[in-house]
């Protein structure tokens, strides 16, 4: 495990206001910039070195899928120890497959699917519950209540 | 499900633009127009677009996504709850907008194994703070909940961004 970085405010300040919608103009940093009282090459700086060390793992427009017609789902399986490894393998197999968790629960394998529609989800879950002989518990979401990680600047 | 809307269709430039930007926005002082001079079309072009996409929410939001493990957030709990179905969505407006709570969505019961409908992800620095945050939502939340539970990640199998495919329509 990496160490928790050093962020110093306007680090956590920048972060915060990057989670939010960055602006839709000609000169967005410069913006940002003067939101911050700081120098827009400054920003800049400050984005690619949290890009560098890994503190963002990305930046950038965040397209919802969904609403071009594709699907995800979040689904988990009750996997026999003795086997964990081997179902590991078999689900992330799956190309649709984007993450996979163990985590310490009866239901014990959570992950997310996601394709390009509706229809291959199921699909993906025949698969996996074929080549598993497990039940693939499929928990899609019913509505979303969404507003991020905020830090304490 | 949710009544899903109607599905934007979004035409080949749409898809180079977000072929484009998948990686992320270039980080030069005028990055639309970089990624417009990158594929051939007017200077606002991207812009634009972006502002439509944004519109219909093909794009949810530009910004960042934090690493919560790389800023120190290393225990990550799945909370779960049983929340009465006629107050789900009051109840995961109130929990989704906790500064903590990363997201937050109902989603179907699976009886009788899992009984839970509202899933929260709260991230904390140790194990001790997730639970005192929980502790607070179960606060907050009452008796409108009539059980949860909180999913500890105790390892990462697989790990892989959710990419669009760049095949044209």
């Amino acid at each position: 495990m990496n160490a928790p970085p050093n962020l110093d405010t306007l680090d956590r300040r920048l972060i915060n206001v990057l989670q939010g919608g960055f602006p839709l103009v000609d000169e967005p940093y410069a913006a940002v910039a003067s939101w911050l009282g700081i120098e827009e090459a400054e920003i800049i700086r400050r984005i690619d070195a949290m890009l560098q060390s890994g503190i963002l793992s990305r930046f950038g427009p965040l397209f919802n899928s969904e609403r071009i017609g594709g699907a995800v789902t979040l689904a988990a399986l009750i996997v026999p120890e003795e086997r964990f490894d081997e179902v590991a393998e078999r689900v992330n197999a799956h190309p649709e497959v984007a993450h996979n968790y163990a985590r310490d629960h009866e239901l014990n394998m959570w992950f997310v699917i996601a394709t390009e529609t509706p229809g291959q989800i199921d699909e993906v879950i025949a698969g996996i519950e074929a080549e598993t002989g497990l039940q693939v518990f499929n928990f899609p979401k019913e509505k979303e209540f969404f507003i991020g990680l905020r830090l304490e600047a | 499900m949710e009544q899903a809307p109607q599905a934007v269709i979004i035409d080949d430039i749409d898809r180079q633009i977000i072929a484009a930007t998948q990686d992320g926005l270039p980080l030069v002082p005028r990055p639309y127009e970089e990624i417009a001079n990158s594929l051939g079309l007017p200077a606002g072009a991207v812009k634009d677009r972006l502002n439509s996409m944004l519109d219909q929410g093909v794009i949810r939001r530009i910004g960042a996504i934090p690493n919560h493990y790389r800023l120190g957030y290393t225990a990550n709990g799945m909370s779960v709850w049983d929340v009465d179905d006629r107050l789900v969505d009051e109840i995961g407006e109130m929990v989704g907008a906790l500064d903590y709570v990363s997201h937050c969505y109902k989603r179907p019961r699976a009886m009788p194994r899992w009984p839970y409908n509202l899933f929260a992800m709260v991230h904390g620095k140790t194990t001790e703070i997730v639970e005192n945050k929980v502790a607070a939502i179960r606060e907050l939340v009452g008796e409108a909940s009539r059980s949860d539970d909180i999913l500890y990640s105790t390892r990462i199998l697989k790990k892989t961004g959710l990419r669009l495919s760049e095949r044209t329509t």
